[in-house]
């Protein structure tokens, strides 16, 4: 529209350029043909190479057999082991999750209520640990939890017996929660930086005590930064398998780690029961996370 | 404890830091009253308010409320509401919900809140907008419902955080008056904090003037106008031609001050001054009279004096006139008779003579 303004019918437009400025449909296209040519070719068609193998059968060298089949998904569903990576994985990512909110939200609080000096630096102290690569900080906490390790090492000088403490639950949870907590830190702590701290004073000045302030005004008004963060932290952990695979040994199986077997470790290969087991591992994430938003925006009406 | 104060502050202090924000303050303030501070911006009005409605705790001293020591009781537990300056309503609440959020807050039954948060809608002149969000509000109107939010729980005492700041010049001076109507109204005593002495002057029973944590003067605006008890008073309030000068004879209600220049001043007595002291003459410009020919009846104080500038504001002309040869004077005239004839007007240039009853100038101190 501006350009026509510009110059009023002092040239003719022809060509390509002048298809683009009269036809706003050609307009249209042309701004959106990258981004959906990226969607389609990296996202689209692998999901539909998956649903796919999803239902054909798995050959005996690892190869696929063009037959249909529904057996991939029934196995899902009847298989303890497939069951149980399932359940574990879903509810080590609920914890993950509601543990990180319980420390990361009063940190954020904590944060924002510094001076300008002291928050920028504490910002910056909850950013420096990814200047270090993920895989190399799980190393570190092999390091720290091993039974001959630094923990282990402290137990033992101050005449406690020694813990096993790698290769449980709790190590990978102690992991996720370390290298999950600034996706939900950051966030929070830009909602609670747009929060208007006056409305906790004017419910108080209202006669709401200090729980009742945070539960009526505070909590809903940074609910999207607790959705955020939540979000951010919940998927990437129901997913994980290097932490699981490190802090878990063998021990702490997660859907990441069965479907890195089924895709290239066990022998033979499984690509078929591998992507029904991603599509469904999809699947019951899209549903939770509509779940989650359609619950929060609620509570935000 | 006294009867009939609704708030009284004792010998209150408030250290931020190293820096006393109010300082040694004692004001009572009497039940059912429109009392004001007013100040310049850090003068301690706004500490001295929060510390009030529980936001900020004294550092020595006490606050009564109906007699009942209040200074460390914490904001939820006071029977005091506020109206903030940015009115800090809820945005996620609708206006109905905000307005109900104290009753809430004090368990009152549910359906005694949906008549009360009727009526105090209602009252603020905003009956059907229960079901709207505060945004969808302008500034005026988000301003009454902060106020029927603090209202509806009848409190004891209404706090006024500079409230009309925000408004523009119209909209300030009809809430000036819907505000002092709906005070006498409800008769619940309000305390309003404003750095706008007009405002004061407008809706106050009593104003404290403040300035560096102290209270300077606690009147009725007349009085605070009319007779301020020190220079900054009668500086902050409205506008006024000081005089400087050394006090050369002290009678009965009448100071005489010599100026620099030697000029000789007569003015009433207002503190107690010294011969010798150095003081100043305080005469409001509508206060003093031009003249072409010296008044007849012998008025103590008349110079002749020449005009340097005059402005024309439509009601008034203001006239500054070079007094002595150190100062220049303030007059306003008021523009009673209506004329474009230029003659009726005065001229750069002109001469006259500057006079002003005894009882128009007041001796202050520094």
């Amino acid at each position: 529209m501006a350009v026509e303004t510009l110059s009023p019918g002092a040239r003719r437009d022809s060509g390509l350029l002048g298809l683009l400025r009269r036809s706003p449909a050609v307009r249209l296209w042309s701004l959106l043909f990258p981004g959906l040519f990226w969607l389609t070719v990296f996202f689209a068609l692998p999901l539909v190479v998956i649903l796919l193998y999803s239902f054909l059968t798995p050959g005996p060298t690892g190869d696929v057999i063009y037959r249909f089949t529904l057996d991939n998904y029934i196995t899902l569903f009847t298989k303890d082991l497939y069951v149980n990576a399932y359940l574990r994985s879903l509810w080590i990512g609920v914890v993950t999750t509601v543990v990180c909110l319980l420390i990361g939200y009063p940190l954020a609080l904590y944060i924002v209520q510094r001076s300008p000096r002291w928050r920028n630096l504490m910002l910056f102290l909850v950013l420096i640990p990814f200047w270090t690569n993920f895989l190399v900080r799980t190393y570190a906490w092999m390091i720290i939890l091993s039974n001959t390790g630094v923990l282990n090492s402290l137990f033992q000088a101050v005449g406690l017996p020694r813990q096993t403490m790698l290769n449980t639950t709790g190590a990978v949870l102690v992991g996720l929660i370390y290298g999950e907590l600034p996706f939900m830190v950051l966030p929070i702590y830009a909602s609670l930086d747009r929060f208007d701290f006056t409305l906790l004073e004017a419910a108080s000045d209202l006669g709401a005590d200090r729980t009742r302030a945070f539960l009526r005004i505070m909590l809903p008004l940074t609910m999207p930064g607790v959705a955020a963060g939540s979000v951010l932290v919940f998927i990437p952990t129901v997913g994980q398998f290097v932490v699981s695979d490190l802090l878990g040994g063998a021990k702490v199986d997660m859907l990441g780690n069965l479907l890195q077997r089924l895709f290239t470790r066990s022998n033979p290969p499984n690509w078929p029961l591998g992507s029904a087991m991603a599509l469904i591992f999809m699947l019951v994430l899209t549903v939770a996370i509509i779940f989650y938003f359609r619950t929060t925006t609620e509570d935000d009406r | 404890m006294k009867d009939g104060y609704a708030i009284e502050m004792r010998d209150v202090v408030k250290r931020f830091g190293d820096v006393n924000a109010v300082d040694h303050v004692s004001m009572e303030i009497r039940d059912g009253e429109f009392f004001s501070m007013l100040g310049p911006s850090g003068c301690g009005k706004t500490t001295s308010l929060r510390m009030i409605a529980g936001f900020e705790y004294p550092t020595a001293g006490e606050i009564y409320l109906n007699g009942t020591p209040i200074g460390s009781t914490p904001p939820f537990q006071r029977n005091v509401n506020t109206v903030f300056q940015s009115y800090a309503l809820f945005p996620h609440m609708s206006v109905a919900e905000n307005v109900a959020f104290g009753l809430e807050m004090k368990k009152v039954p549910k359906s005694e809140i949906a008549k009360r948060v009727d009526e105090a809608l209602d009252m603020v002149r905003l009956a059907g907008y229960g079901e709207r969000r505060p945004r969808q509000l302008s500034g005026g109107q988000q301003q009454r419902v902060a106020l029927a939010r603090a209202l509806v729980n009848r409190p004891d005492v209404l706090l006024l955080d500079e409230p009309l700041g925000a408004l523009d010049l119209k909209l300030r001076k009809e809430m000036q008056i819907e505000l002092k109507r709906l005070q006498e109204r409800v008769g619940i005593t309000f305390i309003f904090v404003t750095h706008d002495q007009e405002e004061a002057l407008t809706m106050s029973d009593r104003i404290a003037v403040m300035s560096e944590g102290k209270v300077l003067q606690i009147g009725s605006p007349t009085e605070i106008y009319e007779r301020p008890n020190c220079r900054f008073v009668a500086d902050f309030i409205g506008e006024s031609n000081f005089i400087k000068g050394r006090v050369t004879a002290v009678g009965a209600g009448d100071v005489s001050i010599t100026t620099g220049d030697g000029l000789t001043v007569h003015g009433q007595l207002v503190q107690p001054v010294r011969i010798g002291e150095e003081a100043y003459v305080s005469v409001r410009p509508e206060k003093a009279r031009l003249s072409l020919q010296p008044p007849g009846d012998g008025a103590a104080n008349i110079f002749p004096v020449s005009v340097d500038r005059v402005a024309y504001i439509g009601s008034d002309t203001r006239i500054m006139v070079q007094l002595g040869s150190e100062r220049l004077f303030n007059v306003w005239e008021q523009n009673v008779r209506s004329t474009v004839d230029r003659d009726a007007y005065w001229q750069r240039g002109e001469q006259g003579y500057l006079w002003w009853p005894i009882e128009n100038a007041l001796v202050l101190s520094e």
